[in-house]
C-alpha cells in the first residue's frame, strides 16, 4: 500500500564532527590537521606550532573560535530574578553593559557549571557556559515571568586575546573599545558588521571576545585577519589556549572539576568552598539554588580542596598523585604545565583535608617521565601557591595600551 | 571460558530508529554527538535531559551490576553469609546517598512510561526508549516494575562499556557453539538427541538422570538449566519435594508474551521514512507513534489476542554480519510484542499463525513499500512454538517474569535462591534463578560457584569483578 503525501524524509544528522561558522577559514590554516571535539564541532587543537601559538597570546594577539560555547538568552520581566536564583553572586548589582563571571549550584551546594552572564538590558541576560543547561534553566525559571532560549547556534564568537589586541581594534577604528573596562561590553562595528565586543577572556591578559551573527562570521574574521598583520595576529588552537588558561588561574569543567549534573559517581561533584570560589557566594541576597546547603557547608571544613601548586624542576606533573612526606597519598593533579612565561612548573591539584588546609608542608608529586621508551618515576617537591600565576596589569589598564 | 578462542566474536551496536505513522523518525546513535543532534532536532530540552536520563540509568546499572554476579542473600535463613551479603547490599545502597536511594526505590517500582515522562517531552523519543521496558514481559509500559526491565536490558557490557549491546557474529547460535567447544576443550562431553525424562532421586539425594530414550546416567551432582517448573514439576517425582516448595514453584509466573518472525529476503527493503543512505537502518527498527500504542498492544494480549498493532523489534543483521545470508540476500529478524501463549479464541494453528504473521508484515509493509515483495520465506513462532522449540515454558523468553516479586532472593522461589534445591546434589542454573534471563551467563556463573563450594573447592571465579 503506497502512501500519498510523501514528503522527503528528514536527512540523517551528521555523525562525527560538524563544521562551525569559521571552519573554512580555520581549515585553510590548519597545517597540523589537528581537530578536537567541542560540543560536536571541529575545534582546532593546534594549527601549526603550539609554542608559537602560545607565545602569540603572551606577546602579540590571537584569534580563537569559541562559537561552540553554550549560550542561553534569559528574557522577561522576571529575568533578573531568574538569574539571581540561578547563580550564587548577587546579579542585581550587575548593570546593563556589564559581564559577570558566575557559578551555579544544585540543591546540595555542588557546582553545576561556571560561565559568564551578560546583562544586555534590565530584562535581558545571556549566559555563556561550557555544558548544556537548557533543562536546568527551565526548571529554575519555573513559575517566573521569563523565557529561556538556547541561542548557541544563533551566535558565532571569537576570542581576540593578547597585548596587541587593543591596537588591532584601534586599527579597525573601533572607538568604543577605548572606554571598555574589564567585564564591559558594547555594540561596535567591525567593517560593515555589527558585533558585540566584550572585554573578557581567560588568558589573564588584555583581551576581548566578539559575538556576532553566524552569517557575519566570515566577514568579521576577514576584517580582523586583514588588519592584524601589524599586530602579529595569529590564529591559534586549543592547546595554546589551555596553557594560558592554566597560567591565569581559570578552572576547566571536566578537567579540574565535574559538574554535579553530569558526574556519575555521587562523591565526584564539588562545592564552591572546595573549589576556592567561596568569594562568589552572596549569602546576603534572596534565596538562590543551593543557598541552604552552602550555608551549612560554610561552617565546616571542606573534605578536599582544589589548590594551585608550584612544582620543583621543569617536568609538568600531568596526572600525578600527590603525597605527604613522600608516603601518604593525599591528592591528585588535574592540570599541569611548565609555564614558559612565568618560568615556573605549575599545577592544579585536589588535596584531601587536612592537606591544603592546616597541613600544607612536605608535599610531593610523583611524576612519570618517559625517556626514549623507558619510564622514570620522580618524586618532586611541591608547594601551594595562593595567587594565579599570571595576571598582567595591562589586562585592566583603561584605556588599553598598544602592546 | 575463553569464548573468543572458541570462535565467539561480538560486533558492536551502532544505531537504531523508530518510525512514526507520518514517516517521521527518531534515530538512536551510539555516537554521542550524532545522538545529541538527533535529540535536538526533536527537542533541545530532551537533548539536555537525555544526559540526565542516561546518568540515572547508568547509576542504577552500577548499583545493581555487582549484585548480579553474586549469589543473592537468603533473608529466610539468615546464615552468617546471608547477613554479610545483606549488609553488602545495604552498604552499597547507602553509598548511593539519600537522593539516589530514593531514586533507586522509585526506579525499582515505577513504570517505564512514568520514568521516561520525567525526562522527555517528545512522544517518539519516549516510544523508542520504552521498548526496552516491556520486551519479553507480560507488562505494558504503564505497568509498575517495567523501569527495572529496562535496566535488565541495559545491563549488558561489551569490553567494559556498561549498557553496550552487541551482535554475535554468525547469530546467537555461535554463542552456544563457543560455549560447547570451550566445555569440550576442558574435557567435558555433551550428549544431545534425547531429553531428560526424570531426575533419579533416592532418600532426598539425587542419584543421576534418566533420559527419554531410557539411558541412565549416575551422578551425585546434577545441574538443571531448565526452568524451575520443568525441573521440579515435569521431571522430578513430586513426592520427593516439600509441599511448600512445590506450591511456590507452581505459583512461579511465566506468561509468554512474545512472538517471532524470521524472514528471508530477496534484497534489502527500503523504508519510506528513511533518508537516503541512513546508517540507522543497520540497527533495530520500530514502528510506532507513542507509548500509548504499546499499551494498547498490551491490552490485546491481556484479552488473549495478539496485538492488532504490535510492537516490533525489527533488524536485518545481514547488513552487518555477512555470514548470515548469501551475497545480495538478506534476512530479517522480527521480535513481536505482544502475543499470548493461549489464544482466547481458537488455537495456535497454521491459520492463526498465518494471520498473526500477516498482522506483523502489514505493519512493516506500511513503512516499507517493497518489503512484502522481497519475502522469499518466513518462519512464524507463537509463544507456544517458542516453548515447543526451545523449551522456554509458555514462551517466556526470560524463563519467568522479571517482576520484583520474582527477583533477587525470591528468584525462583523464596528460600531456594542460591541455586540449591530441596534435593541434595540437584542444582538449578537456568534463567529462572537470580539474576534472570537474557544471554548473560550470570545465573550459570553464580551456580557454578555455589556448586564448587559444596564440592569443597576453594577458588575465585572473579565474583563481583
Ligand atoms: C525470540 C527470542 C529473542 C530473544 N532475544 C534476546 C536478546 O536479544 N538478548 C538477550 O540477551 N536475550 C534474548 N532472549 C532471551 C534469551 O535467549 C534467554 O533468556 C536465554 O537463552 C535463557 O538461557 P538459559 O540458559 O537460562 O535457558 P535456555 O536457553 O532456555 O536453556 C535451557 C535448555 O534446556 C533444554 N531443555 C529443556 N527441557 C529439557 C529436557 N527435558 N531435557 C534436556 N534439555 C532440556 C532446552 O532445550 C534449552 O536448550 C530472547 C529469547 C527469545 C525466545
Amino acid at each position: 500500500m503506497a502512501r500519498k503525501n510523501a514528503k522527503a524524509p528528514h536527512p540523517q544528522v551528521a555523525v562525527g564532527l560538524e563544521a562551525g561558522p569559521f571552519h573554512e577559514r580555520i581549515a585553510a590554516l590548519n597545517s597540523q590537521y589537528g581537530w578536537m571535539d567541542w560540543m560536536g564541532f571541529a575545534s582546532p587543537s593546534v594549527l601549526d606550532n603550539v609554542e608559537f601559538e602560545y607565545f602569540a597570546i603572551r606577546n602579540q594577539s590571537t584569534l580563537f573560535d569559541i562559537s561552540p560555547m553554550c549560550k542561553y538568552a534569559i528574557e522577561g520581566a522576571d529575568a533578573e530574578a531568574v538569574v539571581n536564583r540561578l547563580v550564587t553572586r548577587d546579579i542585581r548589582k550587575l548593570k546593563p553593559g556589564r559581564v559577570a563571571y558566575v557559578i551555579w549550584c544544585d540543591e546540595d551546594g555542588n557546582v553545576i557549571d561556571d560561565g559568564t552572564v551578560f546583562r544586555l538590558a534590565e530584562d535581558r541576560f545571556r549566559l555563556c557556559c561550557q555544558e548544556p543547561q537548557l533543562a536546568w534553566l527551565e526548571d529554575v525559571a519555573w513559575g517566573f515571568d521569563a523565557t529561556i532560549r538556547d541561542v548557541s547556534r544563533e551566535m558565532a564568537a571569537l576570542a581576540l586575546q593578547g597585548p596587541t589586541s587593543a591596537a588591532l581594534l584601534r586599527a579597525l577604528a573601533v572607538k568604543e573599545m577605548e572606554q571598555l573596562k574589564p567585564f564591559d561590553f558594547a555594540a561596535v562595528r567591525i567593517g560593515r558588521k555589527v558585533v558585540e565586543l566584550s572585554r573578557t577572556g581567560f588568558t589573564g591578559d588584555l583581551g576581548y571576545e566578539l559575538w556576532m551573527k553566524p552569517q557575519d562570521a566570515v566577514a568579521v574574521w576577514d576584517d580582523l585577519v586583514g588588519a592584524g598583520g601589524q599586530q602579529g595576529l595569529r590564529v591559534i588552537g586549543y592547546q595554546a589556549v589551555e596553557m594560558a588558561r592554566i597560567e591565569a588561574g581559570f578552572l576547566l569543567p571536566k578537567t579540574d572539576f565535574l559538574s554535579s549534573r553530569t558526574a556519575l559517581r555521587t562523591d565526584r561533584p564539588s562545592t564552591p568552598f572546595e573549589l576556592g570560589l567561596e568569594r562568589m557566594i552572596a549569602f546576603d541576597k534572596p534565596h538562590f539554588n543551593g543557598r541552604r546547603a552552602l550555608l551549612r557547608l560554610a561552617g565546616s571544613t571542606p573534605r578536599r580542596r582544589l589548590v594551585q601548586m608550584e612544582v620543583g624542576k621543569d617536568k609538568p606533573a600531568a596526572n600525578a598523585l600527590v603525597y605527604h612526606r613522600k608516603k601518604k597519598e593525599v591528592g591528585m593533579v588535574t592540570s599541569a604545565l611548565w609555564s614558559p612565561t612565568c618560568k615556573q612548573n605549575i599545577a592544579y591539584a585536589w588535596l584531601d583535608a587536612p592537606y591544603g588546609e592546616t597541613e600544607s608542608g612536605d608535599l610531593w608529586v610523583e611524576i612519570y617521565l618517559q625517556k626514549e621508551i623507558r619510564w622514570q618515576r620522580r618524586m618532586e617537591r611541591c608547594r601551594i601557591a595562593e595567587k594565579p600565576f599570571f595576571v598582567h596589569q595591562r589586562r585592566s589598564a583603561t584605556p588599553p595600551g598598544d602592546y | 571460558m575463553e569464548l573468543p578462542k572458541f570462535g565467539l566474536q561480538v560486533i558492536p551496536y551502532e544505531s537504531g530508529a523508530t518510525f512514526d505513522s507520518k514517516d517521521g523518525y527518531f534515530a538512536y546513535f551510539s555516537d554521542h554527538d550524532a545522538l545529541r543532534r538527533e535529540l535536538m532536532r526533536h527537542s533541545p530540552k530532551d537533548a539536555d535531559n537525555y544526559e540526565q536520563y542516561a546518568r540515572s540509568v547508568m547509576r542504577q546499572c552500577k548499583f545493581i551490576k555487582p549484585l548480579l554476579m553474586r549469589t543473592a542473600p537468603d533473608p529466610v535463613r539468615l546464615r552468617p553469609r546471608d547477613v554479610s551479603e545483606l549488609a553488602y547490599i545495604l552498604k552499597r545502597f547507602h553509598g548511593l546517598g539519600p537522593r539516589e536511594m530514593a531514586e533507586t526505590i522509585r526506579f525499582w517500582t515505577m513504570s517505564i512510561a512514568e520514568y521516561l515522562d520525567q525526562y522527555f517531552e517528545t512522544s517518539i523519543i519516549k516510544a523508542h526508549l520504552a521498548g526496552s521496558g516491556i520486551i519479553g514481559t507480560g507488562l505494558g509500559p504503564y505497568s509498575p516494575g517495567t523501569a527495572y526491565v529496562l535496566l535488565h536490558h541495559y545491563m549488558g557490557e561489551v569490553d567494559g562499556a556498561i549498557g553496550a549491546w552487541g551482535f554475535a557474529r554468525g547469530g546467537m547460535g555461535s554463542i552456544s557453539k563457543a560455549l560447547a567447544r570451550s566445555f569440550e576443550a576442558s574435557g567435558g562431553e555433551i550428549r544431545t538427541d534425547s531429553g531428560v525424562d526424570r531426575f533419579a532421586i533416592r532418600n532426598g539425594k539425587v542419584r543421576g538422570i534418566v533420559l527419554e530414550n531410557g539411558d541412565e546416567y549416575e551422578a551425585r551432582t546434577v545441574v538443571s538449566g531448565m526452568d524451575v517448573r520443568r525441573t521440579f514439576i515435569d521431571h522430578t517425582d513430586e513426592r520427593e519435594l516439600p509441599s511448600d516448595f512445590l506450591k511456590a514453584v507452581r505459583r512461579y509466573r511465566f506468561r509468554g508474551s512474545s512472538g517471532k518472525l524470521n524472514i528471508a529476503l530477496d534484497g534489502m527493503p527500503t523504508f519510506s521514512g528513511a533518508p537516503k543512505d541512513a546508517r540507522f537502518l543497520k540497527g533495530d527498527l520500530h514502528f510506532l507513534d507513542d507509548m500509548e500504542e504499546i499499551e494498547r498492544a498490551y491490552d490485546d494480549w491481556k484479552a488473549g489476542r495478539w496485538s492488532v498493532s504490535p510492537y516490533v523489534d525489527f533488524l536485518i543483521p545481514t547488513q552487518i554480519d555477512p555470514t548470515m545470508a548469501p551475497p545480495g540476500k538478506h534476512y530479517a529478524t522480527v521480535f513481536v510484542q505482544y502475543a499470548p501463549y493461549e489464544l482466547a479464541e481458537g488455537q495456535w494453528d497454521d491459520a492463526n499463525r498465518e494471520a498473526f504473521a500477516e498482522t506483523v508484515i502489514s505493519k512493516i509493509a506500511r513503512h516499507s513499500p517493497d518489503f512484502r515483495k522481497l519475502i522469499v520465506h518466513k518462519e512464524v513462532r507463537s509463544p507456544l512454538d517458542i516453548e515447543r522449540e526451545t523449551g522456554l515454558t509458555e514462551g517466556n523468553i526470560f524463563q519467568g517474569e522479571l517482576t520484583f516479586d520474582q527477583l533477587l532472593f525470591n528468584r525462583p522461589v523464596p528460600g531456594y535462591a542460591q541455586y540449591r534445591s530441596p534435593v541434595r546434589g540437584l542444582y538449578m542454573c537456568g534463567s529462572s534463578t537470580h539474576p534472570g534471563g537474557g544471554v548473560m551467563g550470570a545465573p550459570g556463573a553464580n551456580a557454578a560457584r555455589e556448586i564448587l563450594a559444596d564440592l569443597g573447592h576453594k577458588f575465585d571465579l572473579g565474583a563481583a569483578a
